[in-house]
């Protein structure tokens, strides 16, 4: 019995992909991504670096398939002042493809990647306020 | 709308409301100052769930996890209980100035005199109360040592209540009230082959004062960049002092910044965060303080941060401006 849960356990995404250490490895190169880009860095300019870095770890948290409390509802809460200023699907590819482009860098293998980014994509319309 | 409860008391959020908005319209009396996040005076702990994340920006990690807030930035996400701190927890100093030195046509310097021993790191900031209880956040701009005494520079603020009092009535054997130090701006030893950059514009030179001394007191073996800008030439301040310091110190680099048309010897033109980010190519390894105005503090922050330097070697005190209607 014991033995099967620790299989389990062991194959969970968020432990393949290397747990809070890899969040941490991530979140430093998809933050940076995403703030040097001139097409979506707009919507940071007036947030806090720190609360935002924070921010940025608990999505990728959640993306990685780790502990986290994300609700749709806080996602289109959070969101929906940026959906005023203008955020629409192609912003939301752009991070998309930011995300995808970090766990490359980050020697990821094609077959989580494409796993963290279906999770990611779940959250497309609660984001997008849809 | 989320419920807040205090004391058993249960008190109803208006949207757009922070706790402390809350509290204050039940007439709860609430110790506050700054209400932007930054002097800890409404800092209150929440007993069931996690704070919002942006409510605890500044605080160190203990506290974080202690589930500690800012009141006035805490707009609520769901139901909290509330606690304030123990009254006994805050702990406040009486000190005497002794002396009073403008350094500037706006900025005074005030050294004031602890009645009791203090703790402090060099940049890190007080509470200052007048007795009518108006309380303002001032960066320390002296290193600890043996004569408890603190130093601030203090900028006369159009329509500050309280920086025109000190500029007008405080005098020297005058007493303040101050709160315990707080703040994580501030040199930590340990990695003394750090290099270090930093950024103050006015008198968010105080605070970089004390953590060059500090640094330099403790043999910091790294290189040391100090920006210090203004508008005027006559907004510079301690220029001899901080030229001397570089000379004496080979590791110490100082750069004299202004940022309006007049240019005068031995200064570079430009804004101050402008010239240090474009001198230095790669901040990778470095640790960065950046005091003073806010926008240059935010927009230092990110450019620091894409510059190479890390979340957790960026330290930022902003100076905000409290509006006259807001006490």
């Amino acid at each position: 019995m014991s033995e099967v849960q620790d299989t389990t356990a062991a194959t969970s995404l968020f432990d393949q992909l290397g747990g809070a250490a890899a969040v941490d490895a991530a979140v430093d190169i998809f933050y940076r991504k995403v703030l040097s880009d001139y097409r979506i860095n707009r919507f940071f300019d007036h947030s806090d670096m720190e609360a935002q870095a924070a921010k940025q770890k608990a999505f990728l948290t959640m993306a990685f398939g780790g502990p986290n409390n994300y609700t749709g509802k806080d996602m289109r809460t959070t969101h929906a002042k940026f959906v005023k200023m203008g955020l629409n699907a192609s912003h939301f590819d752009i991070v998309m493809e930011h995300l995808t482009a970090t766990l490359a860098e980050l020697s990821v293998p094609p077959a989580l990647i494409a796993q963290v980014a279906a999770i990611a994509e779940s959250t497309r319309t609660d984001i997008l306020g849809k | 709308m989320s419920k807040l409860t205090l004391n058993g008391a249960t008190f109803t959020s208006q949207p757009n409301e922070t706790v402390l908005d809350t509290l204050l319209r039940e007439n709860i009396q609430i110790p506050n100052g700054c209400r932007q996040g930054i002097c800890q005076s409404c800092l209150m702990r929440s007993v069931d769930v996690p704070p919002p994340v942006s409510a605890q920006v500044g605080l160190n990690q203990t506290q974080q996890k202690q589930n500690y807030f800012h009141a006035c930035v805490c707009y609520p996400e769901q139901d909290m209980m509330l606690a304030l701190l123990e009254s006994e927890q805050t702990i406040f100093i009486t000190a005497r100035v002794i002396q009073k030195q403008l350094l500037t046509v706006d900025i005074v310097r005030v050294v004031v005199e602890c009645d009791t021993e203090l703790t402090f790191f060099a940049g890190q900031f007080v509470n200052l109360l007048r007795d009518d209880g108006l309380t303002r956040s001032y960066s320390i701009a002296n290193r600890p040592q043996a004569d408890n005494r603190l130093e601030f520079h203090i900028r006369r603020l159009p329509n500050g209540q309280f920086s025109n009092w000190v500029h007008d009535e405080l005098v020297v054997g005058s007493t303040l009230t101050l709160s315990e130090p707080k703040g994580s701006c501030h040199y930590l030893s340990g990695s003394e082959a750090q290099p270090l950059l930093l950024i103050g514009t006015g008198s968010g030179l105080a605070p970089l004062c004390g953590i060059i001394s500090d640094a330099l007191e403790q043999s910091h073996s790294g290189d040391i960049h100090l920006f210090h800008g203004s508008s005027h030439h006559k907004g510079l301040y301690l220029v001899d002092e901080m030229r001397e310091l570089a000379t004496k110190h080979t590791n110490f680099y100082y750069t004299p910044c202004l940022s309006g048309d007049n240019v005068i010897a031995d200064t570079v033109q430009g804004r101050a965060h402008d010239v240090a980010l474009s001198t230095i190519e790669n901040l990778k390894g470095w640790r960065v303080y950046l005091c003073g105005h806010p926008d240059m503090v935010n927009h230092s922050k990110r450019l620091a941060y894409l510059k190479g330097a890390s979340i957790k070697d960026i330290y930022a005190d902003a100076f905000h401006v409290i509006s006259p209607d807001t006490k």
